[in-house]
């Protein structure tokens, strides 16, 4: 068997903590996802009103991928900081 | 489309696959190893493997496919930006950490940590080869599509070259050569495609494009009275309105012995007749386009806007405009699209082109290929379906998920999927410009949209095409490339080291993996050519559905529920990727490559996930609970060993 990874990796005491907050985000992240996906699906002419110039479909469009960034950024800020808490 | 070549174009294309394979060359002397042949050693930098992940992940599909589909179809085309990152969410936070945690190699080690299983070693090996083999067959398709306008070659000689350097890139460096390709690509494609932006904002919207110097093909109206009797002298009547023609809504005419093909709009006065663009194929395969041979030139490209508004005044150019500026522009105007129509002309089928005029505002909204307006149960489904496979496929290609084993750390692996969100996501918003000016440039090859983004470079001049489309060939180069690492893997460590217990040296590791990749390039070869012409995005759609049919299951459930056993995994590998497949094999659009018309298709729907990905996670729950004794057994096993 060839298992265990490439190189040796330390112990992480914050990974139960991450995974907490990963799926914590990733269900948040994805009910957003699935509005989206079910406005286009119902309601498409809804797409086509305008919001802030531009058709809520671009808003739509531009805020889905916006919001991957920034919860990327904060899941890695808290996820960091948790590491150096817990193992220190 | 008849295109030039440039001798730019061929230099840059030269230099670009020279540096490539000397870098290959260079690293080989230092991938003598397993680890560095398989993992490039564990210890990439996470920037750098960040903007490898972008290299990628940003393949044909994404820079040819996306920006041909959103050029004829607006916003739907844009949904598949939209769709592919969202998958990037599932990867980072549910995905990234526990496959570095967990894995060495391939994603089957990590499927395979806690139960060292034969079943489990076979299937997800087939897994990873099945969706490898997938996802290189729109890339070799989008080779095939650029050598044309690049250098001159058919098809088929652009997926030849691209398999023989890809196959030499990976059996010489591996791993190690792929990332270092992956990411100077990656860096150079985010680079290149803001400054082809920036040209097209620069440039704004104008409703008389003009394409590298050459002036808009005006297309001609005609009127007619209810008996045919044309307006303009010359012309008469060849296929009238109680022909197929007729019946589909055009009509035949011929002047100066020149066949045109016209689309009838009835008005008072009898029938405005709009100038279409047609394709002509007869039985022995010849095919001739708007009534002559393809070297005449006379299939022009298009892509136009028809009225222009500004704050709502009617303008010829806008000039210079921001980003948003731009896309308000084009809500408030009138921009004509293009519609499709197969007629049978006796033994001839005759595919016609004709215009659509749009608002700007239903562009940019969803509805334009995809059917969801007023849509059926089954077009629902199929839209719904393939959002779902775009959401779930990312986090479960095996060629994304073995980066995870170039980095040091799980800090690394996570850091390096954010720089991977950021650079992905700002090409994606990226792409969106790209395709609308594509749109609006008069650029667009309608039989193959796919070359959208490199002619847009081309109105602008052969300098910018030469670029991008040595760029884009290499972007092909780098998303192979790592196909071809992954499923070298699964031959060469999941299933001759592994699962047939072959006890081979660190050297004939490498060895098995250099001979698999090149196995693997001769079958990518073979499929890239019988696939031509078809939209890449669409078919990297397919590999996403069967990814995350056959893959993410198995990986959540792993992950997330106790009470997964190995025999569930097998299970869920083996009917997702069945089941996906299968529904892929009888879907409408398949069907029309087996030559048959779509609606004969045994189902009436293209995308899969939505009932595969259930299927899937069901075949683990219920197999993994029949099994649960195995998993005793196999805790008393591990327990008995600590």
């Amino acid at each position: 068997m060839g298992h265990g990874p490439a190189v040796k990796l330390g112990k992480d005491d914050a990974s139960a903590y991450k995974t907490k907050l990963g799926v914590k985000m990733f269900i948040a992240y994805t009910l957003v996802y699935v509005v989206f996906v079910a406005i286009n699906a119902t309601s498409p002419k809804t797409m086509q009103s305008i919001v802030l110039g531009q058709t809520a479909a671009v808003i739509w469009g531009f805020g889905l991928i916006g919001l991957a960034l920034v919860m990327a950024i904060i899941y890695n800020h808290f996820c960091t900081r948790a590491e150096a808490r817990m193992n220190s | 489309m008849v295109y030039t070549q440039s001798p730019l174009a061929i230099g840059l294309f030269i230099v670009f696959v020279s540096f490539v394979l000397g870098l290959s060359f260079f690293l080989a002397r230092r991938t003598k190893s397993a680890d560095s042949y398989y993992a490039a050693g564990g210890n990439i930098h996470w920037f750098t493997n960040g903007v490898a992940f972008a290299g990628d992940y940003l393949s044909a599909a994404s820079f040819l496919g996306i920006c041909g589909m959103i050029a004829t179809a607006g916003y739907d085309g844009w949904m598949y930006s939209i769709g592919y990152l969202a998958g990037w969410i599932v990867a980072l936070f549910l995905v990234a950490e526990p496959m570095k945690r967990l894995g060495k190699y391939t994603f089957t080690d990590a499927l395979d940590s806690k139960f060292n299983s034969k079943a489990i070693q076979l299937t997800a090996a087939i897994s990873t080869l099945v969706v490898s083999v997938f996802y290189l067959i729109p890339q070799m398709v989008g080779a095939g599509v650029l050598v044309q306008p690049l250098l001159g070659l058919p098809h088929w000689a652009g997926v030849c070259i691209v398999g023989i350097v890809v196959t030499i890139i990976v059996a010489t460096a591996g791993m190690a050569s792929t990332t270092y390709v992956q990411f100077f690509k990656g860096a150079l494609l985010l680079i290149m495609s803001t400054v082809l932006v920036i040209y097209v904002l620069t440039q704004g919207l104008s409703t008389s494009p003009v394409n590298n110097g050459q002036p808009y093909h005006e297309f001609k109206t005609l009127q007619a009275d209810t008996a045919l009797n044309i307006s303009e002298a010359g012309y008469s009547v060849v296929a009238g309105l109680d022909s197929e023609f007729g019946k589909a809504g055009f009509i035949e005419l011929v002047k100066d012995g020149r066949e045109t093909i016209w689309h009838l709009n009835q008005n008072e006065q009898g029938f405005r007749l709009e100038e279409t663009l047609f394709m002509t194929k007869m039985p022995d395969g010849t095919k001739t386009f708007n009534g002559a041979a393809k070297e005449e030139g006379m299939f022009f490209p298009v892509g136009h806007i028809k009225e222009l508004r500004v704050n709502g005044q009617e303008v010829a150019t806008t000039g210079a405009v921001g980003p948003l500026a731009y896309l308000s522009a084009l809500k408030d105007s009138t921009i004509v699209l293009w519609g499709k129509k197969y007629i049978q002309d006796g033994a001839n089928t005759v595919t016609v082109y004709y215009q659509k005029p749009t608002p700007g505002d239903r562009v940019l909204r969803p509805g334009l290929k995809f059917k969801v307006d007023n849509a059926t149960g089954t077009q629902t489904f199929n839209f719904v379906s393939l959002m779902l496979a775009l959401f779930c496929g990312t986090a479960a290609l095996p060629h994304i998920l073995i980066r995870y084993y170039t980095v040091p750390s799980q800090a690394a692996a996570r850091k390096s999927t954010i720089v991977a969100i950021a650079a992905i996501g700002f090409f994606y918003v990226l792409t969106l410009f790209l395709g609308l000016g594509a749109m609006t440039n008069g650029v667009i090859n309608l039989t193959d949209n796919n070359m959208s983004a490199p002619l847009l470079a081309l109105s602008f001049g052969v300098v910018l095409f030469s670029i991008i489309s040595s760029l884009a060939f290499a972007t092909v180069l780098g998303t192979v490339s790592g196909l071809i690492v992954a499923a070298s893997g699964a031959v060469a460590h999941d299933l001759m080291d592994n699962f047939l217990g072959m006890r081979m040296t660190d050297e004939g590791k490498v060895r098995a993996g250099k001979i698999s990749a090149v196995v693997v390039g001769c079958i990518a070869i073979y499929l890239g050519i019988i696939f031509e012409g078809m939209n890449v995005s669409f078919l990297v759609g397919w590999a996403f559905a069967v990814a995350a049919s056959a893959n993410l299951p198995a990986i959540l459930m792993l992950l997330f529920w106790k009470r997964t056993t190995a025999k569930g995994i097998a299970a869920s590998i083996t009917v997702g990727l069945i089941s996906s497949l299968g529904l892929i094999l009888i879907s409408p659009d398949m069907w029309v490559r087996y030559g048959y018309l779509p609606t004969e298709a045994p189902i009436s729907f293209n995308s899969p996930a939505l009932i595969s990905i259930p299927l899937s996670f069901l075949a683990l729950v219920m197999v993994s609970m029949m099994t649960q004794k195995d998993l005793v057994i196999n805790d008393a096993t591990e327990t008995a060993g600590a």
